[in-house]
């Protein structure tokens, strides 16, 4: 999607507005007093380096670790994620870096997991044709949805993961690097996702170490480093501003060898 | 969301057959093809213990012909139904991932309790058997309970539960050390003699075989409605009949003499509705998931503690009635109840049937075949007048057996990419 969207801020209603989170593991201070707003209708990149405390961000969010301190506040109220059940049943979707799925149970199950139709009598036809569906927007190339999903490659669970993200019809999506093992059609058809939702007035909160990707959909860039924020940034923010806040310094290794390239190859210097 | 997929334009392939790179087997002959495949990935459901029984049916045979007879087969049935129940629970336990060693002392401290109380204490038979059950059921709680809030795996609490618990029962049984319950009494007479009227085994057998076919016709209609690939009407009409004529023929051998025991009906029963309940409710999708990956069913938002405290006590309720059923079958209440190798015999019984010591893979029919397995081997080498010495170790080997083939064909599924 070469395509310059214009990222006008769509200024939707603030639906989760985190102050002051910290969290401890132990010694380690995975997160020191984070602050971050999810607009109604708004797509929020996370970015930082490994270990920067994106996914744990993202965990608390999900309700499946506590933060040590810290408010959270949805739709205006606060509230306190004590389980990932809380976090889905108010609305907050989350596709987990390791995605979490059960390898012994099929494409469908997990898909519904948690959320199957009729508990009593298992509504199958009903659940497979939603599967396929939700899989058919995403233009997954999954093979079979009745085969356990120990069965599928990496990419194919990530887009299952994503499906069923979709499934709750949530208020806010949390993407931990949606994309990382996507293919270039599947990349593609996240990103429209990610637009078509951000359309429908829901907030997302995306992780990816892929700039061109963040830019592409990002209407706010937020920076993590060593688990405190580090500035936020507009999708038109120079890649050397970011990645000196990514990393913490204007004379880095990206920046070096950004300049080694540009010294030895100087006529391939000024495409766009 | 956009509906593009919504609309299926005609010609366009069935919406789970548009992958050309997945064979699809028609027809009979594909069926029998994609079966073999499946087994040969590893995932061989309850084909090695049906082979096994076959060989195991054979040479009993061989070496005593009243092995088969109509008499025998029905004793058989009688036996099998209070450890397969029993062993029904175990199904449960191992679905999360988790073990009951303590089903044994479980089960003999309710044939205990039912005893004195109904006995010697003079409570109507169906109060002592509630009370019976729900010991059973509190126990199941108490093993949950330190599970989830004190971590303590199932492995060492119910090892502690099987001492106490038969410690237990020894005190209730006091210097006596047994109870005989009444032989008229309908209870008895339940677990040793009634036997269902010819008219009533055969209607069953005829329902099994109906409920199938017409169960398995819904759901092909339904599929083919919504444009999914559905099995075949002659494929569904084919599986319908194998069945009827398999169990009518059973069911016919056996009314040649005692015929199908009550006892046996109600284990069906169970066993049927354990199937249900894993297969088809979310409880048993739940289940599943928690046995298969435990943080995976938390971050679906499953409440996996009480999915562990409802495996827990359905098992030690299942072992609780299990062990009344078997002091019906005895006529008593005695020290020996529950011990000895009741508490294996019920858990090899599952995992030879086939349920995952792995969690998350397995399903009720394998108490069932499990259990059959087990008292044909018991049966056979009692017929033989072998002591009990040879038939533990003869027990023990299949058991053994059993998991190497659990342990194989989960190593094969893994790289298969069927884990
Ligand atoms: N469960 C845990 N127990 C202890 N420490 C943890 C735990 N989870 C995360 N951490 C620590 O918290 C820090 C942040 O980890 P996190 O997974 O949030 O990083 P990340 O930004 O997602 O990195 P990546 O880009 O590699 O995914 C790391 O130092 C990590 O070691
Ligand atoms: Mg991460």
């Amino acid at each position: 999607m070469p395509d310059v969207l214009p990222h006008a801020n769509p200024a939707g209603e603030l639906v989760l507005a985190l102050r002051g989170i910290s969290k401890n593991f132990g010694a380690v201070s995975a997160l020191t007093h984070i602050d971050l707003d999810v607009h109604a209708g708004e797509v929020v990149a996370l970015v930082g380096d490994n270990g920067a405390g994106k996914s744990t961000l993202v965990k608390v969010l999900a309700g499946v670790h506590q933060p040590s301190s810290g408010t959270i506040e949805f739709a205006g109220k606060p509230v306190k994620l004590t389980s990932p059940s809380t976090a889905l049943d108010l609305g907050i979707a989350t596709v987990f870096q390791d995605l979490a799925l059960c390898e012994n149970l099929d494409v469908v199950a997990n898909i519904f997991l948690g959320r199957e139709k009729d508990p009593m009598r298992l509504d199958e036809v009903g659940m497979e044709i939603r599967a396929w569906q939700l899989l058919n927007e995403l233009s997954a190339r999954i093979p079979s949805v009745r085969e356990p999903v120990a069965s599928l490659s990496g990419g194919q669970r990530q887009t299952v993961a994503i499906a069923r993200s979709l499934l709750l019809e949530p208020k806010v999506i949390l993407l931990d690097e949606p994309t990382a093992a996507l293919g270039v059609a599947q990349t593609a058809e996240v990103l429209d996702l990610i637009e078509r939702v951000r359309e429908r007035g829901l907030g997302v909160v995306m992780i990816s170490h892929n700039m061109e990707d963040v830019r592409a959909v990002a209407d706010r860039i937020v920076v993590l480093r060593l688990g405190r924020n580090n500035g936020v940034f507009t999708p038109d923010s120079t890649n050397q501003d970011l990645v000196s806040a990514i990393t913490g310094a204007s004379d880095n290794s990206v920046s070096r060898r950004a300049g080694r390239r540009a010294a030895s190859t100087p006529a391939q210097e000024n495409h766009p | 969301m956009n509906d593009k997929a919504e609309t299926m334009p005609g010609g366009k392939a069935l919406l789970d057959r548009q992958d050309e790179r997945v064979k699809h087997e028609e027809g009979f002959a594909g069926s029998v093809k994609a079966f073999w495949s499946q087994v040969r990935s590893g995932d061989l459901g309850s084909l090695p213990v049906v082979v096994g029984l076959v060989i195991i049916w054979t040479v009993f045979q061989l070496l005593n012909p009243v092995f088969l007879s109509s008499n025998n087969l029905a004793n058989l049935l009688f036996d099998s139904s209070t450890i397969g129940v029993i062993s029904l629970g175990i199904v449960c336990v191992l679905m999360v991932a988790q073990i009951d060693l303590s089903v044994g002392s479980v089960s003999g401290l309710a044939s205990a309790i039912t005893g004195v109380l109904w006995v010697e204490s003079g409570w109507p038979v169906w109060l002592a058997i509630l009370a019976a059950l729900a010991v059973g059921t509190l126990i199941g709680a108490l093993y949950a309970l330190l599970f989830n809030s004190l971590g303590m795996p199932s492995f060492v609490s119910t090892l502690a539960g099987l001492l106490a618990f038969l410690g237990a029962q020894l005190y209730l049984l006091g210097s006596n050390g047994s109870i005989n319950l009444p032989y008229d009494s309908p209870l008895v007479s339940f677990g040793q003699l009634l036997t269902m009227p010819d008219w009533v085994s055969y209607g069953l057998a005829a329902l099994a075989g109906i409920g199938l076919f017409v169960t398995g016709y819904r759901t092909a209609a339904r599929r083919r409605e919504a444009g999914l690939s559905a099995e075949s009407l002659a494929s569904l009409l084919a599986k319908a009949v194998v069945v009827i004529a398999a169990v009518e023929f059973v069911v016919f051998y056996l009314n040649q003499s005692r015929g199908v025991p009550w006892l046996f009906g109600l284990f069906i029963a169970l066993v049927l509705a354990m199937n249900y309940a894993l297969q088809r409710t979310k409880w048993g999708r739940s289940m599943r998931a928690v046995g298969g990956n435990p943080e995976a069913a938390r971050r679906a938002g499953i409440p996996v503690k009480r999915i562990y405290l409802s495996a827990f006590m359905l098992c030690s309720t299942l072992a609780a009635l299990g062990g009344i059923l078997g002091a019906a079958r005895l006529a008593s209440a005695s020290q020996q109840a529950g011990t000895g190798d009741v508490n294996l015999n019920a858990i090899a019984a599952a995992v030879i049937g086939g349920t995952s010591l792995f969690g998350g893979r397995g399903n009720a029919y394998s108490a069932l075949l499990g259990i059959i397995v087990i008292e044909s081997i018991a049966s056979g080498l009692t017929l033989l007048n072998l002591s009990s010495s040879l038939r533990y170790m003869i027990t023990g080997a299949v058991l053994a057996i059993a998991v190497i083939v659990d342990s194989l064909s989960r190593r094969s599924r893994v790289s298969h990419g069927r884990a």
